[in-house]
């Protein structure tokens, strides 16, 4: 089971972190997006090669009102 | 962006008088006001107190995409971009140093930005930072490249260590965040300037105008607002008093005030008074 901001999803283990983004309906390219997999930065330029772990828990964060 | 408010331009096309732009980190900043984009009621209301504001950097914090098929698709990201400011992010809501770093890493990917305004909160009730952590944090992020500007309690010892490690800027609090209640220990504020060569932003607790004029006063070069611009009655209006507020300081620090006495000193002389 692959975990995605907190909520156990549909993803199946060898997805890539890219494939994730899109099936949330985010380009490739989209703007003010970050995301994280097991407590690590995966940079943009990997996100279409990082593929998820068994048990991955993936973060994808953005831009809100703060501070 | 809307017009000059503060005639920041006299004849001739120099700057006026206490108008010399702000530099961090080699990034020059024609305002000394930085916004909070937190606690405003729409993007429209924060993207018109952002013009009147005049600032040029404004806060923004990293949280989870909202996964929902409802979720909005206006982006802060893109307004911001259309108000034609920089952004800061913040790394409020961690409370470690290994957090706030992991946060500042992905704000460097989500932002296309080195810098970053470090929070690492120690208790809920008081939002007041966690000295041993935010150093710590600091050190590393500095170490790693990043423009650390580092929120702190009003401790000049502490913003020196912040400085010495490498911040590009200190930014002390006045009071705890969104509590308005002003600079609790302008002298701390004062100490603090002497303390520290980097640039010096007032970070929470300004409340109206007055505060942040204080805060120019006491030899700060800049000021953060947030939750005073977004929550008071009229954004727009209050972005423009702190604008002004801010400009006005400025001037008055550099004027160099008179000294406060205990009794009253005539402004008119004695000489030449007729005897009735």
């Amino acid at each position: 089971m692959i975990f995605v901001n907190g909520q156990s999803s549909e993803v199946p283990a060898g997805e890539t972190v890219a494939g994730v983004l899109a099936r949330m309906g985010l380009a490739e390219g989209a703007r003010g997006v970050a995301v994280a997999v097991d407590g690590e930065v995966v940079p943009r330029a990997a996100w279409s090669t990082h593929a998820l772990g068994e048990h991955a828990r993936v973060e994808v964060l953005t831009a809100m009102q703060g501070g | 962006m809307m017009p000059e408010q503060t005639s920041a331009v006299v004849a001739g096309g120099q700057p006026a008088l206490g108008e010399e732009p702000l530099v961090i980190a080699g990034r020059t900043l024609r305002s000394r006001l930085i916004l909070g984009s937190g606690g405003f009621s729409s993007l429209e209301l924060m993207a018109e107190a952002i013009a009147a504001s005049g600032s040029e950097l404004v806060t923004v914090a990293l949280r989870r995409l909202d996964l929902s098929p409802t979720r909005p698709r206006g982006s802060l990201v893109e307004v911001l971009a259309a108000a034609g400011v920089e952004i800061l992010p913040n790394t409020a809501g961690c409370h470690t140093a290994r957090d706030a770093v992991l946060t500042a890493r992905l704000a460097r990917e989500a932002f296309a930005t080195d810098w970053i305004k470090l929070e690492v909160i120690g208790d809920e009730d008081t939002l007041l930072p966690d000295a041993p952590e935010l150093l710590h944090a600091a050190e590393q992020l500095v170490d790693e490249g990043f423009v650390v500007l580092p929120y702190t309690t009003d401790d000049p010892v502490l913003a020196r260590r912040l400085a010495d490690v490498g911040c590009a800027a200190v930014m002390p609090l006045g009071s705890p965040i969104g509590s308005g209640m002003g600079i609790r220990n302008p002298y701390n504020i004062a100490l603090i300037r002497e303390a520290v060569n980097v640039p010096l932003v007032l970070d929470a607790g300004i409340g109206t105008a007055s505060d942040a004029a204080l805060a120019m006063e006491l030899g700060c070069d800049a000021v953060m607002a947030a939750s005073a611009i977004a929550r008071a009655e009229d954004p727009v209006r209050m972005a423009s008093a702190m604008r002004a507020a801010v400009g006005a300081g400025r001037l008055a620090a550099g004027a160099g005030r008179i000294p406060r006495r205990t009794y009253a000193k005539a402004s008119t002389p004695s000489k030449g008074l007729p005897d009735f």
